[in-house]
């Protein structure tokens, strides 16, 4: 059970990866490797703030900016100097690696010892349900702690899920989702598609980079590799999400990305559970995805196939 | 009011496909003129209207709308003066969107986008109002996906939607063109009332020479990336389909000859 709620709680802290990549995969159709480097911008940002001694808020901010930057630049490279959208992410993605570094002047740093937000949840269990305290729920007994900081990434994902949601009902955000469906019509209508996709390449990293920097300070470490596989893993939960809810309303998709990238986490745990090999998880992760982005159009081609046989 | 000045366009320069698809075009429309543009497949009437959207900038030549020197502006400044209604219903639309939202969109066409709510009680019950003016019974259905609807219904609210915000200049590029006669007849009357009614600059490309003769005060004709006939006043009310069927024969004869000779040319030469 415990490891169920640890697998929960990162599965809430992806979901943020997986709402940054539903904007740049699903509103602008914009196949963003850079979230693999600004996962990782993130967490390297967090760990040498919180290590030299920031406030753990501050230092969220600022790897929320780092995200933003690191976006905003693949977002000029494709559109500024016409390089592909992929290539454009490759380039900044690889730049930040050597970033990273520097940031954090070495592979990895813990951060164990130091004070995160994570450390302000058990505080604030502690004032609430005393040292060691166990909740009973539905017969296992549960760490208050584990229980409370669950409870505290929900509440931040969903405030981050309802600013997505406002964001993306004002004009401009409307503007952002035409220039993804048809940018074209949006730009007739006096929009400049180039600002908007910088603009929205940007808000998807600042929200991978927020992922990275709560993994960091929840797993206790900032490692230079964490951020491998990042993207096609955010597009898996997006997936699922999509699958389990049909409706496309602006609201439920992004509910969909959210629920999706925390059964996706409760999937992998479990089948790590049951003796999956762990160096398998980014093969099994990629031949997942592979299968859902081929399967509906061969699904349609085998339904034509069926009534032409009629 | 519009105006080209030697106007040059060139496709694919420097390359077997290359082709001069504006050929020193100058043009002068005033304000509130509705022109037709004429001319066969191929003679730049696309680009013409393309040129002045800015999709492109010109290899030379100068446009400037109500004063303001606009050749190098991009084409999402330009739209902030400029409706627009392409021959494609799906390009003028955002298929994944609402009804509502589309509206909203052209709303806005030329002012700030900010963090105000898209879609505020007011107006969408003025947008309802415009929606309802069209009696296609959509005013019941905006938040029905636009990419659900049909090419007339789609066509019909883009040209609606062009002129949410008075523009200065209305581009129309073969706008019924995709569509059933019925349905085009209908965008057609549509287009009238809109641009009586707003007294709308005009531009509108069609490849009907009957919509040509009943609509507007001047009528041009293309060729070859050229404005080959301009008529206006007392001979555009005057003309005929029949003497516009005549011009498009003798610039077909005329072609001919231009390649016989040319034919010839390089038989005695080459
Ligand atoms: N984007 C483009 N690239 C290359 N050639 C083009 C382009 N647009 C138009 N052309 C060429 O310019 C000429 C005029 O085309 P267009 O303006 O579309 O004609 P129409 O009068 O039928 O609208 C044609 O020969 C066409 O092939
Ligand atoms: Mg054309």
């Amino acid at each position: 059970m415990t490891l169920l709620i640890g697998s929960f709680t990162i599965g809430l802290i992806l979901a943020l990866l997986a709402l940054g990549i539903f904007i740049s995969f699903r509103i602008f159709d914009f196949p963003d490797i850079t979230a693999e480097g600004s996962f990782t911008f993130g967490a390297s940002i967090t760990a040498a703030m919180i290590v030299s001694g920031a406030n753990p808020l501050i230092a969220i901010a600022l790897s929320f900016i780092g995200g933003l930057i690191a976006g905003a630049a693949t977002g000029v490279i494709h559109t500024r100097f016409k390089v592909n959208p992929l290539l454009s992410g490759i380039l900044v993605m690889t730049a930040l690696y050597s970033v990273n570094l520097h940031v954090m002047g070495k592979s990895n740093v813990p951060l164990l010892s130091q004070t995160t937000l994570f450390t302000w949840f058990e505080n604030f269990s502690v004032k609430v349900s005393g040292k060691d305290a166990f909740y009973n729920i539905i017969g296992w007994s549960v760490p208050a702690k584990d229980v409370w900081t669950l409870l505290f990434c929900l509440l931040i994902i969903i405030a981050f899920s309802a600013m997505l949601l406002w964001f993306f009902r004002t004009n401009i955000g409307t503007a952002m989702r035409a220039t993804g469906d048809n940018d074209q019509m949006i730009r007739a209508l006096g929009v400049n598609t180039k600002s908007m996709i910088i603009f929205g390449v940007a808000i998807s990293n600042g929200f991978i980079a927020l992922a990275g920097s709560m993994l960091a300070q929840f797993q206790g470490f900032a490692d230079v590799q964490m951020g491998i596989g990042m993207m096609v893993w955010g597009l898996a939960s997006v997936i699922i999400g999509e699958a389990l809810i049909s409706d496309n309303t602006l609201g439920s998709v992004i509910t969909g990305a959210v629920i999706g990238a925390v059964l996706f986490r409760l999937l992998v745990a479990i089948a790590l559970r049951w003796g999956m090999n762990p160096n398998d998880l980014k093969l099994i992760t990629a031949a997942f995805v592979f299968l859902a982005l081929i399967l509906p159009g061969f699904m349609k081609r085998s339904k034509k196939i069926k009534l032409l046989k009629q | 009011m519009l105006e080209l000045k030697s106007l040059c366009k060139i496709f694919n320069a420097g390359t077997i496909n290359e082709v001069m698809s504006l050929k020193n075009v100058n043009l002068r429309i005033e304000d509130g003129s509705f022109v037709c543009v004429l001319g066969t497949n191929g003679s730049g009437k696309s680009t013409l209207l393309n040129a002045v959207a800015g999709t492109f900038l010109v290899d030379s030549g100068y446009i400037t709308l109500n004063g303001k020197d606009i050749t190098q502006w991009p084409e999402y400044k330009r739209a902030f003066h400029i409706g627009r209604v392409f021959q494609n219903p799906f390009s003028g639309t955002a298929p994944a969107m609402s009804i509502a939202e589309n509206l909203a969109l052209a709303a806005r066409r030329g002012k700030k986008r900010g963090l105000g709510w898209g879609l505020p009680d007011t107006l969408l019950n003025s947008l309802r109002d415009r929606v309802k003016s069209l009696n296609m019974g959509l005013e019941d259905r905006l938040d029905t996906p636009i990419g659900k609807l049909s090419g007339g219904q789609r066509q019909a609210l883009t040209l609606l939607m062009s002129s949410l915000v008075r523009p200065d200049l209305l581009l129309l590029d073969e706008h019924t063109a995709a569509l059933d006669p019925k349905t085009a007849s209908k965008v057609i009357e549509l287009t009238e009332k809109i641009v009586n009614e707003g007294k709308l600059t005009t531009l509108m490309v069609t490849h009907s020479m009957q919509q040509a003769v009943n609509l507007g005060d001047r009528v041009i004709m293309m060729h070859q990336g050229s404005i080959r006939y301009d008529f206006q006043g007392e001979e555009k009310k005057r003309l005929k389909v029949n003497d516009l069927l005549s011009l498009f024969d003798e610039l077909r004869r005329k072609d001919q000859i231009d390649t016989t000779v040319a034919d010839l040319l390089i038989n005695s030469y080459v």
